[in-house]
């Protein structure tokens, strides 16, 4: 009832506003010119520990109020740049990493940063074992020997040592993501209860060096950052910003709109179109690390047969998808590692084809075609995908049901495999190609139950060779030939895999003239508000 | 004479002690089944979701093992029974757990959000039975004319409009073109630093600082969403009370007592209103009730961080112990206002004191 309702609130309200809004231009109101104030929809926010959180919108406000050692070069997002690391070498056998910390750098509350606190988040955040450990515990980290294996030499110096020589972009892009953030080791054990290495506490408050502080957190209401003034690069232009939790996308346009907000982050196309015709506001984007594809799940015996796979691929009208049901929030792509990430591939060699598709399935044996399901959230743009897919399918006489369901029920039937089809999204974990190839093209067991669910075993695609490649791929030290490698494998997976990926998502926000500089990141923690400033 | 006249009325007394004694007896039996069958039933649904609350907590992405220690954590593993009765013994111990999705104890999650929607309903209500009963009133009085006619439309446009479009509609005239009241949200962000909250009830909060810009700031925000929810439950209240009034009009009371030559007003408002405002006052009640479940969709639209935005999230994330804290509250709130409305009639309707 509610996702019924919800297709046609948006319909409604987008042509009322847009019949009132044309009568009338908005009257305008001012937010304070210290501060910049964005419309978000955070409610998937749940903690502000940086080694316990794993969302996207945790993500932004860890990336604007953290340091660590390294930070994405958001020019160049295939390489990492200095934050509080000076330098930092690699030892000839490739298993120890020794970084240097600059001088003289203060935590927002007057502690001094040393390697002591770098080695301390990293064994905090390994210790705590919460949802984002994995980043740390894959180069061979555990809770017994990480004080060993992450420690601080003398004040400025941080030496952390690996089981096996992985390739140092992939242990540096390992150290961008939020859960490697450097906490202030004397503030956070002031306030430990129980051993919990002060996380209860660390939830709500700050212990950080970033550019901003975290002053308030209110959840699904605000929170609000401040400029913090020991910050050691160039310091922020505004005071403070805030974001007002606001879900309703309509309710974001009237609030961008009137000027009681500067930057609106969750409007929906139809919003989007009418705020971009407003010459107060203008729009920004940026690619996001997450693309959208759906799966064939091999244990169905059709799904398995390799013409099968493939005629799919050519039973999609992609550019369709791409001029209408994605447009403005999504760019078309079919390789598994999006645009921005060190060895993407630029390549989309399927369109829609029905002939092609239809030799293929009498190849299969499958010349009248076959029936099978699609698990689909309620919710746009799969929605709409789906409904087009079943169109397109429907050609070369493959009946495809659609199933809704909530997002967290079929991702729970997903994950236990129970699906025929599942449309769906994945976002990259931290930012290495390997996050996307160790699920695309890896499954170390395919048996039932076991430990590692990637996406190639969720879908049952076993696959020892890529998944042999895949580990190869880690542990290349030579990054050219890295490159290569993972070419080689998205190619594969692009032939073979049951995945069929449709787009790389955008992220788009609309801004008021007065602010400059807004800028969205590759990722969530890349969405920096401090570089901002409003005339 | 007199001592016997004393033992009567010490026995009246001593019997009607015992009688009030059997009422709170029954009252309080009825309370702990209602709330057990409420516990069960929303428990039970909530568990037979095929959805796995520890996707919440750790996201689709987290290490088996770290599943693994979650799952154990919750006493997932365990069998529903116990389960269930694990959780009903801490709930009597006045634990009512932690929400997995704010990781707060849930009943500091909702002494947050409860406020907010309470505050939001409790002028909703005073607006629609300020309205509603006099023009249900004035319906009733001049049946079949322009007027009835005029209110039955209005009634059944607020009745069957969505709730959310009327919202964004008042917003876009009132706040956007007209510029008359405060946009989505309760309060302005330029009072973050100066308003502290302290209740949660925001205009309680305003007047014990004396802050009174932030208390004009917090009505101009309230206004839109609190009519909105006012002229709905002005549409079911004005109904009711044309119906009610229109059956107490046709009683032979109000004949005699036109005979007798009071005005008309006087039989109106003195007597017939009287006598219908008796089981309006369940209505008022009942309506009370249900802005207080908190209205998901003017919650939206409103921005507004209240008990039903709070609920239909945990709900889709199978955040199961907020969705039972909220159903307890809920609960809570239909047993007490049908208390309150029982007392009300009480003094409303004398013959019910003299039983």
């Amino acid at each position: 009832m509610m996702m019924n309702l919800g297709r046609f609130r948006i319909l409604a309200a987008g042509a009322a506003i847009s019949a009132i809004m044309a009568v009338t231009g908005p009257a305008w109101t001012a937010t304070p010119q210290d501060t910049l104030v964005i419309a978000f929809a955070f409610d998937d926010i749940i903690t502000l520990d940086p080694a316990e959180s794993f969302e996207l919108s945790t993500g932004e406000i860890l990336g604007n109020s953290y340091d660590r050692l390294v930070r994405l070069d958001i020019n160049d997002t295939s390489n990492v740049t200095k934050d509080i690391a000076e330098s930092w070498t690699v030892s000839e056998d490739g298993l120890t990493y020794t970084f240097k910390i600059k001088p003289d750098l203060k935590f927002a509350s007057g502690n001094p940063v040393t390697a002591e606190d770098v080695a301390f988040s990293i064994q905090r955040a390994v210790k705590l074992d919460k949802s984002p450990v994995f980043i740390l515990t894959q180069f061979g980290i555990t809770a017994d020997n990480v004080e060993e294996k992450a420690k601080a030499t003398d004040p400025s110096t941080f030496v952390l040592t690996l089981d096996q020589p992985y390739a140092p972009s992939f242990v540096l892009n390992c150290l961008t993501a939020d859960v490697a953030s450097v906490v202030d080791k004397k503030l956070v054990l002031e306030n430990v209860v129980d051993n919990d290495y002060g996380n209860a506490w660390l939830k709500t408050h700050y212990a950080g060096s970033g550019p901003m502080k975290i002053r308030d957190w209110r959840a699904n209401e605000i929170l609000v950052l401040e400029r913090n003034d020991n910050y050691h690069g160039e310091k922020a232009k505004l005071v403070r910003v805030i974001y007002r939790h606001v879900k309703e996308s309509a309710t974001q346009r009237l609030l961008l709109e009137k000027g009681d907000v500067d930057v609106a982050r969750n409007l929906e196309p139809g919003d989007l179109d009418a705020v971009s015709k407003e010459d107060s506001i203008s729009l920004t984007n940026a690619p996001k690390g997450t693309i959208y594809y759906f799966s064939l799940n091999q244990k169905n015996e059709t799904l398995a047969k390799p013409e099968v796979r493939e005629a799919l691929k050519y039973l999609v009208d992609y550019e369709a998808i791409g001029a209408t049901l994605i447009k403005g929030i999504g760019t078309l792509h079919q390789t598994f590692l999006p645009k921005g990430v060190l060895g993407e591939l630029d390549e989309m060699p399927y369109k829609l084809d029905v002939n092609k598709a239809k030799e293929l399935l009498e190849k299969a044996g499958l010349k009248d075609g076959f029936s099978v399901t699609m698990d689909v959230r309620n919710n746009q743009p799969v929605t709409g995908i789906a409904e087009s897919v079943q169109q397109t399918f429907a050609k070369a006489g493959v009946k495809l049901e659609i199933i809704p369901g909530d997002g967290k029920q079929t991702l729970t039937k997903y994950r236990a495999r129970n699906h025929d089809m599942y449309i769906g999204q994945w976002g990259m974990d931290y930012w290495d190609p390997h996050s996307n190839a160790d699920t695309f093209s890896s499954n170390p067991d395919n048996k039932d139950g076991a430990s590692s669910t990637t996406l190639a075993w969720r879908n049952s695609w076993d696959i020892p060779e890529l998944t042999k490649e895949t580990r190869a791929a880690v542990l290349e030290r030579d990054t050219a030939k890295r490159i290569e490698m993972y070419h080689d494998l998205q190619k594969k997976v692009l032939e073979t895999g049951p995945y069929v990926i449709l787009f790389q998502q955008t992220e788009v926000a609309g801004v008021r003239g007065n602010v400059e500089n807004y800028r969205l990141g590759p990722s969530f923690s890349t969405n920096y508000v401090y570089t901002v400033s409003k005339k | 004479m007199a001592s016997l006249d004393l033992t009567q009325t010490a026995g009246r007394r001593r019997a009607r002690v015992i009688k009030f004694a059997i009422s709170i007896g029954t009252f309080l039996a009825i309370v702990a089944t209602t709330y057990l069958g409420l516990l069960a039933v929303t428990f039970f649904i909530g568990r037979v979701i095929p959805i796995d609350p520890v996707l919440s907590i750790v996201g689709d992405r987290a290490p088996a093992s770290t599943i693994a220690r979650v799952r154990q954590e919750l006493g997932l593993n365990e069998p529903l029974y116990t389960q269930f009765y694990i959780y009903v013994s801490k709930v009597l111990q006045g634990d009512f757990g932690t929400s997995v999705l704010t990781t707060n104890p849930v009943m500091t999650d909702i002494r947050r959000v409860f406020p907010a929607t309470m505050e939001l309903a409790t002028l909703g209500t005073i607006i629609g039975s300020l309205i509603g009963v006099p023009l249900g009133v004035l319906a009733a009085v001049k049946r079949g004319s322009f007027i009835d006619q005029t209110v039955r439309v209005i009634g059944l446009f607020g009745y069957s409009v969505p709730i959310f479009w009327l919202g964004l509609i008042a917003l876009l005239i009132f706040y956007a073109r007209l510029g008359w009241t405060a946009g989505p949200g309760r309060i302005d962000v330029v009072f973050e630093y100066t308003f502290t909250p302290i209740t949660g009830f925001y205009i309680i909060d305003a007047i014990m600082q004396r802050q009174w810009d932030a208390l004009r700031n917090i009505l101009s925000h309230i206004i839109l969403p609190a009519c909105l929810l006012g002229y709905y439950s002005l549409a079911y209240v004005s109904r009711m009370t044309r119906s009610f009034m229109l059956n107490e009009l046709e009683q032979e009371y109000v004949v005699a007592a036109r005979a007798k030559g009071l005005s008309e007003s006087r039989i109106i408002w003195r007597h017939a209103l009287r006598n219908a405002a008796v089981p309006l006052v369940t209505v008022i009640a009942l309506s009370y009730a249900g802005l207080l479940e908190g209205s998901v969709l003017t919650e939206t639209v409103f921005a507004w961080p209240g008990l039903g935005q709070y609920i239909t999230n945990s709900l889709q994330n199978a955040d199961m112990n907020a969705v039972l804290g909220g159903t307890i509250i809920i609960g809570s709130v239909f047993i007490a206002l049908n208390l309150v409305s029982d007392l009300l009639y009480r003094t409303l309707d004398p013959r019910t004191r003299a039983r």
